[in-house]
């Protein structure tokens, strides 16, 4: 349900975006998801379909981004693609690493008329 | 609809309570603000007029947003934690599985530090007051948040809850958040520390099956250590899973059954809830 409240979410905020721009009708959404975000991609789909509903967004179409996770060492500064927050640095084995990318929950445009 | 937990549908009344005054209670709407609707249908109509004025075949054009889903939650949040700081009061965030022992723990941990301490509880459950009755007993002041569907408590719920429940100056909030160990980590409440605990009988590879729990929180509690010689457990194992996730992490060791470890947890109350900040 976390991802219904977080759909509902990003229908409010492109209802608040699309009035500010005096649009009727929003029929695109881009929404970016890290990897790490917390969020399933396949419930957040379904959610949309729910939270779209009634409102402004009716009938758009959503794009998932994803973004896939990138980690620097806070031991050896080495970057890297982790495949979980439990990787360890490939070059030094240390653990702690700074996710710098992959926690993304954003709405990144609409498209109104 | 939430996949992972299994909770239904959102948009159901949230409920606040205070035990012995059932009759009294609040409704928080859902998440869906019907007013602003009502005045978008207004622009609309004026909007639509006009374009009609202004004939022009725009297909769409693209609105940049670039903006944090959550940025609400986040905001409201930080309203939350500067209130706690103005009047000095610690709150913590209870996060875990379901029954891993969050109201246990309050309940003893209250009558024992209560001559101490002014403590105030916040109860989230889906359902009932059962967790609201069971604090109301150690005679402090709770508030129960039934959150019907949602699976997690919010910022905007503790800012409800608070304005009911108004604790004094130097206290510390306890908030029991609704046992998940999924949808409570993305939803910051204006807490001072987060604390996840999780129970022996839970199986020591929590860390790395929940890892975003883990990640946003501050201390780990380990319940349950009674039932340690019963089932297949490794201690260091926990341990070592939580600390790939959050080096910082600290842990305190307890079994709220037999009283062992808890004066480690009362120190570390003692020392957190201090007006640090
Ligand atoms: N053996 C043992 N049982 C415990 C301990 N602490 C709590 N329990 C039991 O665990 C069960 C759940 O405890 P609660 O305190 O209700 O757990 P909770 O985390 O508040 O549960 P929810 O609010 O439903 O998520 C109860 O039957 C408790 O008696 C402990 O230290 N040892
Ligand atoms: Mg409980
Ligand atoms: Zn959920
Ligand atoms: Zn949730
Ligand atoms: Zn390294
Ligand atoms: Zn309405």
């Amino acid at each position: 349900m976390h991802e219904l409240s977080i759909a509902m979410s990003i229908v409010e905020l492109a209802e608040e975006y699309a009035a500010k721009e005096h649009a009727e009708k929003v029929t695109e959404l881009e929404i970016e998801v890290g990897d790490f975000s917390g969020v399933v991609v396949d419930a957040l789909e379904f959610a949309m379909e729910e939270a779209v509903k009634g409102s402004i967004c009716e009938g758009a179409v959503w794009k998932i981004i994803p973004v896939h996770p990138l980690a620097r060492c806070s031991s050896c500064g080495h970057t890297y693609q982790p495949e979980s927050l439990f990787q360890p640095c490939p070059a030094c084995s240390g653990f702690g690493a700074e996710i710098l990318r992959g926690e993304e929950l954003r709405l990144r445009s609409i498209m109104v008329e | 609809m939430c996949d992972t937990c299994g909770c239904g549908e959102g948009g159901e009344a949230i409920i606040l309570r205070k035990p012995g005054r059932e009759g009294a209670h609040i409704h928080l709407d859902g998440e869906h603000a019907h007013h602003h609707e009502h005045g978008h249908d207004h622009e609309h109509e004026h909007e639509h007029k006009h374009s009609h004025d202004h004939p022009q075949e725009v297909r769409g054009r693209e609105v940049v947003i670039e903006q944090n889903i959550l940025s609400k939650n986040d905001l409201l949040a930080e309203r939350n934690r500067g209130y706690f700081e103005a009047k000095k009061i610690a709150a913590f965030n209870l996060v875990s599985s379901p029954g891993s022992g969050k109201t246990s723990l309050l309940e003893r941990t209250i009558t024992a530090m209560k001559g101490k301490k002014g403590f105030y509880v916040i109860e989230g459950d889906q359902q009932t007051m059962h967790d609201a009755d069971r604090i109301h007993a150690t005679g402090v002041p709770v508030i129960q948040i039934n959150t019907g569907n949602g699976c997690h408590l919010d910022a905007r719920m503790i800012h409800e809850a608070v304005k009911e429940l108004d604790p004094g100056e130097g206290s510390v909030l306890m908030i029991e958040n609704v046992g998940n160990l999924v949808c409570p980590s993305l939803f910051d409440l204006g807490e001072r520390k987060r604390i996840v605990v999780m129970s022996v009988p839970e199986g020591d590879d929590k860390p790395i099956k929940y890892p975003t729990m883990f990640q946003s929180s501050d201390l780990c509690i380990i319940n349950k250590t009674d039932l340690l010689p019963y089932v297949d457990f490794d201690m260091e194992k926990v341990k070592n899973y939580a600390r790939q996730v959050k080096p910082e992490m600290e842990f305190i060791e307890v079994s709220v059954r037999t009283g062992e470890g808890m004066e480690q947890w009362y120190e570390w109350i003692e020392k957190n809830g201090d007006a640090l900040g």
